[in-house]
Order: structure tokens, then sequence, then C-alpha cells
């Protein structure tokens, strides 16, 4: 599938700023063989006294920028033409999770896609009783873990109402979990909070969605701002799968990635220091549509 | 004690009476037959020589130096945080030389080992790739950051000042307890204590071949000094702040060493390099000697929640803008379960075994390793793998002998099967005893020495002693300070005659002293509102004492200026009747505050009149009159000003405070003469106005007995012979802020400059007769937006 991605995510400052400097992680992965970026681009504006490039530890693009001087806004726009491969079918057997422990311990190797980074408490990603429980409650005798990582998607799924007012970017996934509300963000970190409580390694996905659903078919939920999903680590033969709780989905060719990590906190489109003392407003618009191949893109 | 020779002086005997080493426990002073170890033995004998009373004045005269140096570490007891003086044990514990030679080649090896353990962890990862560290170990450390990957420090070194906890263990041997590879402290409290032993005992110093510790410091200033890029610029100390528990080290350290002292706020980064915000702008600084743990450094792409850091400090390591020292993310090997693994790590990477052995641990991630564990948890310390603590260090999940310091929900053994890769175990540890004079008498008590290693050109040196920490009783979990324990120095004995060496005259000395306009702007900010602060604080004080007496000696008989009085002590927010009243204790507090972020530029004394000044904010006792207690405040503030006229030096720092103080008595004097000298304030007012101002008799010189508001305005306002008046004080404002940096520039004025000499015009075209209670408020008003003005160019 080819797309034309649009992208902007903008801060007004009520009062004015000062110098600040930011890193943003917002531009499309290579992943080889699943998503390619054909051409893309990345404005800033203020104009950045400042930008440069550098690979994170978990393998994202990002972009270290620095704005000189008193502004009150910040914008961010990136445009792309993106290839997107459909999920292929697994091509081996599922794994037992019991296995699991016994093979992340031979996992000798701390690379961006090692399992050891996704195995224990993040920043904002606490394995509890609660998630635990939940987990353990919707897991069959002997469940293996690709069957396992979609019980608990769908039950979580069927159990949390998608809410865009039930929660804002710093509420703890326990407090979303105990009221059954959030956005993706919240429903992701609980996914990977239930998969890390029953053992299996689970990263946070930060990325897009389809904005114009293929004839007949529903929009997805999310696809209006930048979209989180979750990747589970299945063991050594099927490595990382992709699970998009919020529409009960495994990710495929509607979600583009945009950047792997343990949760928010590790892959947040753009984190900031300012000197400032009002207020700030953001806004994020997204326009992710089916590419004309031999036409200019679209958006 | 057993086994004593017989042959010992009596003195000697009668100083060791009490002194009985543990059975089984290896002695410092005694050795295993019951001889006095000869390194011990002069001192011992001069020790023994010393009636109780001589005994006593020394300890005092070392006390004494640490008490007049402010030496104190910071204590942090449940909520409150307070500071401590420091808890110095008054016998040294000494090592010989030869002893100690040991222990260095073994800790030389041991700091280029994790040199190489550090390249490994931040960059190809061999050893987890080769199973001689379990990637767990570093996926689920704390102090393993992760931005850190892959950045080559420019230098090629991630380590260069390091320190080691060292015990001895029962069979003689010494063993490393930890490793501190963060932000090691100690090293300037070990130079305190070696002045106050120098003060206790110089008759010893003088015959004695006791290794010094300056060359130390010198050879390890030059390494900084090394380190520099092209525009060379002064090394600093990046501290957390004055909330630290070691600030003082960091200000002292600083101090001796001539290196700026900064906080995270300090700094901005531009272009991949730190920059120091000062009086004169943006200044480059690429040597930062790191004292902020690593999470904290850059709340950027490190702990998003720190408020002392600077963002885009790891950018800057990454683009080699900067050297730290020690690295961001050196505290990863720390962590206890390390020690496991350094044993094979060590003949792996150096083809040799260590040298000096660790505390023996088993990390119970491992199946044979958790057996063995289980099997003798009698002789084991069962504490968390990942934590970086010194193995006696309270903690709640710490297990001694098999047993849980704190009721636990889960037993041991229960700990063990669902923890496993969490838990160390390690050989449960007696130290050895060094003698500490405890109730009268020379006692035995578990010590640990704090070894401390720095690089330099060639590799690394130990620093020769100067710091063992000393237990409260024979419990090895009382060595820290924080639960009752002391510190003691440490002298290397030598066979051979020392050579003294200081660090003045040594090297080029200018070379490092810093440029005068390289003042950082929030040391400039500290500086000119202590100077406001202080200079407010006696204002008010001043007046409330006039106040106070008028009321006392006037009481019924002049009610008009008595409720003027009060009505005007009211406008400035004092409240009389308050004991002590807030308004006056605000501003101490304040000045205290400051003083505080100003450990390296005021001097001892100057800090200890703040802090005698901040003392007396307190209730006065039934019995001393408002006055009484004014008076004592006020003198205090006059010597400290006293203290800043007089001794401090012509800096550019002396310049902010000076000019706080001159901007502050200017708006006082407007004040006080805006509401006393006005043709409708009572009879009496002008001369409360007087004797605030310190003016009565001045007045007497100038005009005799006639007193009316325009006498009372010249010599308040507008006589510049008067120190008092508002011209005088605008004067010396003027001369502070044009040897401020960019007062001019090319024969222009700068924009501050040009305000300020508004103002100044503006009252010296006055005559007694023009400058009316409304001028003066105007003035006052003007002087507020001038110090915003000073504020927006020279302390943001």
């Amino acid at each position: 599938m080819l797309y034309d991605l649009r992208l902007k995510i903008a801060y007004k400052y009520a009062a004015k700023a000062g110098s600040s400097r930011h890193i943003i992680r917002v531009t499309p992965r290579e992943l080889p063989g699943r998503q390619r970026t054909i051409v893309s681009s990345l404005e800033i504006a203020p104009r950045p006294a400042e930008r440069s490039t550098f690979r994170d530890s978990f393998g994202n693009e990002a972009q270290d920028v620095f704005l000189r001087g008193e502004h009150t806004r910040f914008e961010i726009t990136v445009r792309a033409r993106i290839e997107r491969q459909a999920a292929t079918p697994l091509a081996f057997p599922d794994a037992r999770i019991e296995a699991l422990e016994e093979a992340i311990r031979h996992h000798r190797d701390l690379g961006p896609d090692s399992p050891h980074h996704f195995k224990a408490r993040s920043r904002l990603v606490r394995p509890g009783q609660e998630t635990t429980g939940f987990a353990l409650g919707v897991l069959p005798e002997g469940a293996g873990v690709v069957e396992a990582v979609r019980r608990i998607g769908e039950a979580l799924h069927a159990e949390m109402i998608y809410d865009v007012n039930a929660t804002d970017v710093d509420t703890p996934h326990e407090a979303a979990f105990s009221a059954r509300r959030g956005v993706c963000q919240d429903i992701s970190h609980i996914m990977i909070a239930c998969l890390r409580g029953v053992g299996i390694p689970a990263g946070y996905v930060s990325g897009l969605l389809r904005t114009r659903p293929p004839p007949g078919k529903e929009r997805l939920a999310g696809a209006d701002a930048m979209h989180a999903w979750v990747r589970a680590w299945c063991g050594p033969d099927i490595g990382w799968i992709e699970y998009d709780p919020t529409n009960a989905i495994e990710a495929g060719d509607q979600h583009i990635v945009v950047a792997y990590g343990r949760d928010y906190s590790d892959v947040s489109p753009a984190k900031g220091v300012l000197r400032m003392a009002g207020s700030q407003q953001s806004s994020q618009s997204v326009d992710l549509v089916e590419a004309d191949p031999a036409g200019a893109p679209a958006v | 004690m057993p086994q004593m020779m017989p042959n010992l002086p009596p003195a000697i005997e009668t100083a060791l009476a009490s002194y009985t080493s543990l059975p089984g426990i290896p002695d410092e002073l005694i050795d295993p037959n019951g001889q006095i170890r000869p390194v011990w033995r002069a001192f011992i004998d001069l020790f023994s020589r010393l009636s109780p009373d001589e005994l006593a004045s020394r300890f005092a005269l070392g006390d004494q130096y640490l008490a007049d140096s402010g030496v104190y570490f910071r204590h942090v007891d449940g909520g409150t945080s307070r500071e401590r003086p420091w808890p110095l044990s008054h016998v040294p514990v000494l090592v010989a030389e030869n002893e100690w030679a040991e222990i260095e080649a073994g800790l030389v090896q041991r700091a280029d080992l994790l040199e190489l353990v550090m390249r490994d962890i931040y960059g190809p990862n061999r050893l987890v790739a080769e199973g001689s560290l379990p990637p767990m170990l570093l996926a689920q450390n704390p102090e393993w950051v992760r931005p850190m990957i892959g950045v080559q420090p420019r230098t090629g070194h991630f380590l260069h000042f390091l320190s080691f906890e060292l015990g001895r263990s029962p069979n003689g041997k010494w063993w490393v307890l930890n490793d501190r590879t963060q932000a090691p402290s100690g090293a300037g409290f070990a130079l305190e204590n070696r002045v106050a032993t120098t003060r206790m005992f110089p008759d010893y110093f003088q015959s004695s071949n006791v290794k010094r510790l300056e060359g130390f410091f010198r050879s390890f200033r030059d390494h900084l000094l090394s380190l520099r890029g092209a525009d060379a610029t002064v090394p600093a100390i990046l501290s957390p702040g004055s909330h630290a528990d070691t600030y003082f080290e960091h200000a002292y350290t600083a101090r001796y060493l001539g290196l700026a002292l900064l906080e995270g706020e300090d700094l901005v980064v531009e272009k991949g390099r730190p920059m120091v915000r000062t009086i004169s702008g943006l200044r480059p600084v690429d040597v930062l000697w790191r004292r902020i743990d690593s999470a904290f450094a850059d709340p950027l792409e490190l702990d998003e929640g720190s408020q002392i850091g600077t963002p885009g400090l790891v950018g800057a390591m990454r683009q080699q803008g900067v050297t730290m020292v020690n690295a961001i993310g050196s505290g990863a090997v720390e962590i206890r379960a390390l020690m496991a693994f350094l044993p094979r790590i060590c003949r792996l990477l150096t083809g040799e075994p260590l040298r000096l052995s660790n505390i023996a641990t088993w990390w119970c991630g491992q199946a044979k390793e958790r057996a063995h564990v289980r099997d003798h948890l009698d002789a084991m310390m069962i504490s968390p793998a990942l934590s970086t603590r010194l193995p006696f260090d309270r903690e709640d999940r710490s297990a001694i002998g098999g047993k849980l310091r704190t009721q636990a929900v889960q037993t041991l053994q229960g700990l063990l099967d669902t923890e496993a890769g969490y838990l160390v175990g390690q050989e449960a540890i007696t130290l050895s005893t060094s003698p500490a004079f405890v109730d009268g008498a020379l006692r035995p008590r578990p010590m640990t020495l704090r070894v401390f290693l720095a690089r330099h050109a060639d590799g690394w040196t130990a620093m020769p002693g100067g710091y063992a920490r000393i237990g409260r009783s024979n419990d090895v979990t009382g060595l820290s300070m924080h639960a009752g324990g002391s510190c003691a120095d440490v002298w290397v004995v030598s066979d051979q005659p020392i050579v003294p060496e200081r660090m003045t005259g040594l090297g080029d000395v200018r070379e490092i002293a810093g440029d005068e306009t390289e003042l950082p702007s929030r040391a400039a900010e500290n500086l000119y509102w202590l100077g406001r602060y202080i200079q407010r604080a006696e204002f008010l004080t001043r007046l409330t004492r006039v106040f106070d007496i008028r009321t006392t000696e006037l009481g019924s008989s002049n009610p008009p200026l008595v409720e003027h009085l009060t009505g005007y002590l009211r406008f400035l927010g004092v409240e009389p009747a308050e004991n002590p009243p807030t308004a006056i204790a605000q501003p101490v507090r304040s000045a205290a505050r400051c003083s505080r972020h100003l450990r390296d530029r005021l001097a001892p004394d100057a800090l200890v009149a703040i802090a005698a000044l901040s003392e007396m904010i307190a209730p006065r006792p039934a019995g001393v009159s408002l006055a009484l207690h004014m008076g004592d405040i006020l003198r205090q503030t006059i010597g400290f000003s006293g203290l800043v006229r007089e001794y401090m030096y012509r800096s550019s720092g002396w310049r902010f405070l000076s000019a706080g103080k001159a901007l502050e008595g200017a708006l006082s004097t407007c004040s006080l003469v805006a509401s006393l000298v006005a043709p409708s304030a009572p009879p009496g007012a002008m001369e409360a106005a007087l004797d605030c101002a310190d003016s009565k008799l001045a007045h007497h010189h100038r005009f005799g007995f006639d007193m009316s508001c325009e006498t009372v305005t010249a010599l308040l306002c507008l006589d510049r012979r008067n120190p008092r008046s508002l011209l005088h004080q605008l004067d010396q404002l003027k001369l502070h802020l044009e040897a401020m940096p960019n007062a001019a520039h090319d024969g222009i004025a700068s924009p501050l400059m040009r305000a300020f000499m508004k103002i100044h015009t503006a009252v010296a075209v006055q005559t007694p007769q023009t400058l009316d209670a409304a001028t003066l408020l105007g003035i006052s008003r003007e002087l507020a937006s001038l110090s915003d003005q000073l504020t927006a160019t020279y302390l943001s």
C-alpha cells in the first residue's frame, strides 16, 4: 500500500518562551520488508538555530532542535510518501509463555530490539496486581504467546471505553485502568503492563493510522492524531508482533510506524525544555491517504 | 588486652588500658601477638604522654578549625534536612607505606578494568555477547543510561576520578567493598580532615613521614586543565546545588583548586557545547567535574522531572563538545552484582587475576550461585543486586546471617525464588578495628578506608590517605555518618622523609584563575540580592528600634507620633508585637539563603556572620526589650557590611553585592523621608527619621538646633558627605554600574546606564524645597524598574 502523509504538530504558548531545546521523533521508520519511506521532509517553525539528527538507543531517528530567542509557537510538519506492506502470516508455531523466560536468558544481546529492554517496569509502565490479574484472567491454560497477546488485546478492547476526555498525557495507566476509560496511549500502556506482568516482553509503538478507510470499511479510532499500539516479543522464532488494542486488530497496512520504545516517554513526538511562565496549547493534525503511484503527493 | 608485651612504657599501658581487641577480628593498632604495630609506635608514644586536659585541648583545636571553616555535611532525616558539623574522629588511622603501595597497585588495576568495562557496556557489548555479563544487569540497571550507548568520550576515557571503600578481612587482607564511579565524594573532606589533624598533632607531623595530600590534587588539577579544548576555559565543578549533602565539599574543592562552581541552571548548551550564563553573556566551558547524578544532569534525555539539570548535556557528550568527569552513565559499574563477575571479567579483559579481591558476591539470577547462597544463608548478606549502596548501609531488603532486617512479608527463601535476579548474596564480613577516643579512652571501632584515585597523563594515582569511616559501636551497620559514624584522617607513613608540597606557587596560577567578567549570572544574582536583603534587614531593624525607644520613652505623652510610626511600620509590613517581627525575619532568612549558594565566593568569616545573624532571628527571652533585641541584630548586620567593605576582594561579585546594598539603601531613604519628613508629619517624626538614618550628630553639626523639613531633607537626601543620604547611595551605585561589563560601548552609555543617569540627575538637580514626598516616591518607582533592568541585563 502506498500512502501520502502530512502530519502537523503545533504548540502555542500563552507567554513568550525563551530559548528552548527539543528532541523530536516524528519521521516514519525504515522497516526492511515492511515499511519504506520513498521521500520525506520535515519542517520546523520558527526556523531552528541548530538542528541535528541522531539515532536513539531503540533505533529511532531523533532530531535535536534548538530555538534561539523568544518565541510563542513551535510547529512541526512532516510530509512523506511511504510504502507499507500488509502483515505476513506467522511462519513459526506459537511458543509457550513458560518457555520465554529461558529463551530470554539465552538472548545475549542488548541491541535496540532485544527483549531484555522490555521485560521489567519502565518510567511509565508499572506491571501490578490489577493488570497482571486481569491478564491471567483472560488466558486459557497453557496459552501460547501470540494467542496471549491477541486474547489480552481483545479483552482490553472490550473492557476499555475509548474516551478522549477521561485522561490526559500525564494520567498514570493505573488510573485509566480503574476508570476503564482512556485513549490509545492509556490502552497501550495498560496492555504493556498486562503482557510484562505475565512474562511477555512488550513495548510501545508510536505511529499513524490511515485517515480515510478503504471503501466499505469503518474509520479506525485514533486516526486524527498520532496513534499508539503495542509490540510483543513472542520468542526467538516469531520475534516481535504488533497489536493495536484500541481497535482490536493486528497492526497491518493501515498502520505506519514512527518510533519504538518501552513506553510513551521513550518516543514522545516532541519533548522539550522551555523557560516559560504561561500555559501552552497543543494541536495535531494527520492526513494519511492512499497515494496515486503516478501522481504527485496528495497532501 | 591479650598478651600485651610486658616491657611497654607505663604511659602506653595506661593509654591502652581500655583497648581490648575483639576475638577473631584484626586490629590496626595491635597485631595478633598483642604487639603495637611498628607504624603506630611513635604516634601512640606521643598520644600516651598527653594528659586528659592536653588531649581535650588538642581535640578542641581540631574541632575549632572545622567550625571556623564551616565544614558541614547536610543530614537528611525523614522529611527534614539540616547542616551538621563534620564528625571528625580525632584519632587517625595509620597505614605503612609498603602496605599502601599494594592497595594502590590493586586499585589502579581495578580502575583500568572499570574503564574497560565502561567502554564495553556503552560500546560493542562483548561482555554480554560472550556470556561474561548477564544482560539483565544492564537492561535493568538504573544507571545504565541508554542515551549514552554508542557515545564516545572525546578524550577516550569515561572515568577520571574514583573512590573505593576497603575493609580488612579476618585473614588480614584488604578487600574492596564497593566501587564509586558516579560522582565520588569525600576527597575535599579528606583535605579538611588533614588540616584538622595537623592542628591537633603538629609535633607529630614535624618529626614523622606522613605522606602529604596536596600533590594528588595538584596533579588532578593539571589533568582537568589538560582536558580542555582549544579555547581554554576554566574547568568547573557541576554541583546539584546547596541542598546536596556534600555541597560544602563542592564549594570547598572549587575554591581550593581554582575551579568554577556551577549548577545546571548556570549552563545552556549551544552548538553541542555547554555555555555558562555570565554577567558578560555566554562563555564556553568544556570540562565539567560532575557531582550531579547522571539521571538529573539532562531533563531532555534523562530524568524529565529534573529541576537541576541542563537540557542538551547528553547531546553535548554525543557531539564531543564537553568532557565530563566522570562521563554520564558511569554509575552503571557501581552495582553490587557486578562484583560477582569482575574477577572473571578481569582475567578475560586483562589476562590477569584481580590483584585486590572484592567482597565475595554471588548473583542469585544463576541457578548454581543461587543454590550456593541458599546453602550458606547463615554466612551471607542478601541484598538488592542492582543497588549501588555500600554493603552496610541500612536497606529494608538486606538480610544478614539469614535474618531479614525488617519484618518482611516473604521469607528469605521465598524471595530467593521469586526475585532471584534482583538479589545478590555477599559474604557476611567483619571489618578490622582501629582506635577511636570514646568516653575518655582509646577503644577499638570497626573501620573502612575510602581511597580516591585520579587519572593523569600516565594513568592513575591514589590519594595517599585522608579518609576512613569509623563505626559508632561495634556494629558494622553504624559506619554511615547518617547513622552516627564518624570520619578519621588516614596517615600513610613512609620510611623516607617527606618533601612538603603546596598548591600555591606551583603551576600557572593565573591561567586557572578565571576572568573577572566570567561571574555566572546566578552567582551575581545571589550576591545582588544578598546586598539588598541585608540592607533591608538593617533598615527595618533600625526603624523598629527607633519605634520601640519612642514608644517606651514617650508612652502616652506623644500619641500622634507613636501612631504615625506604628502606621509607617505597618505599611512596611512590620508588626512590632510579633516576636520576632516576621518582616525582619524574612529578609534575614532570604540573605542566608543567598549566602548558602555563595560558599565558594564569600569568606568563611562572612558566612559565619550571616549564620550568626540567622540565629538571632528567634523569640527574645522575657525581660529583653524589642529595642535591645533589634540592637543586637543591627550590630550583626553592621558587622557583615563592615567585612564586605573592608575585607572583600574588589571582584565583580563585590560590585553586585555593593550595588544591591546601595540601591536598597536609596530606596529606604526615599521611603523614610517621604513618610517622616513632611509638614503633615507629627512633631518628633523628623527626629525619628534622623535617628533612623543615624544622622542626628551630623544634623547638629551642620545646622545646630534648627530643624526643619528643609534641613532634614538636605542632610538625608542631598548631602553627598552623609553616607546615608540618597545622593551618596546613588553616587556609589554609579561607581558599581560603571564598572560592570558593557556599561558603555564605543563611548555610548548602555541602556541601563542611561536609565540610571536619568534618576541620578533627577535627584542631583533637586533642592530641599523641591524634593517633596511625591517626587521621592517617583524616584522609588524609577529605582525599582532600574533593578528590573539590571536583572534583565546581567542576572538572567
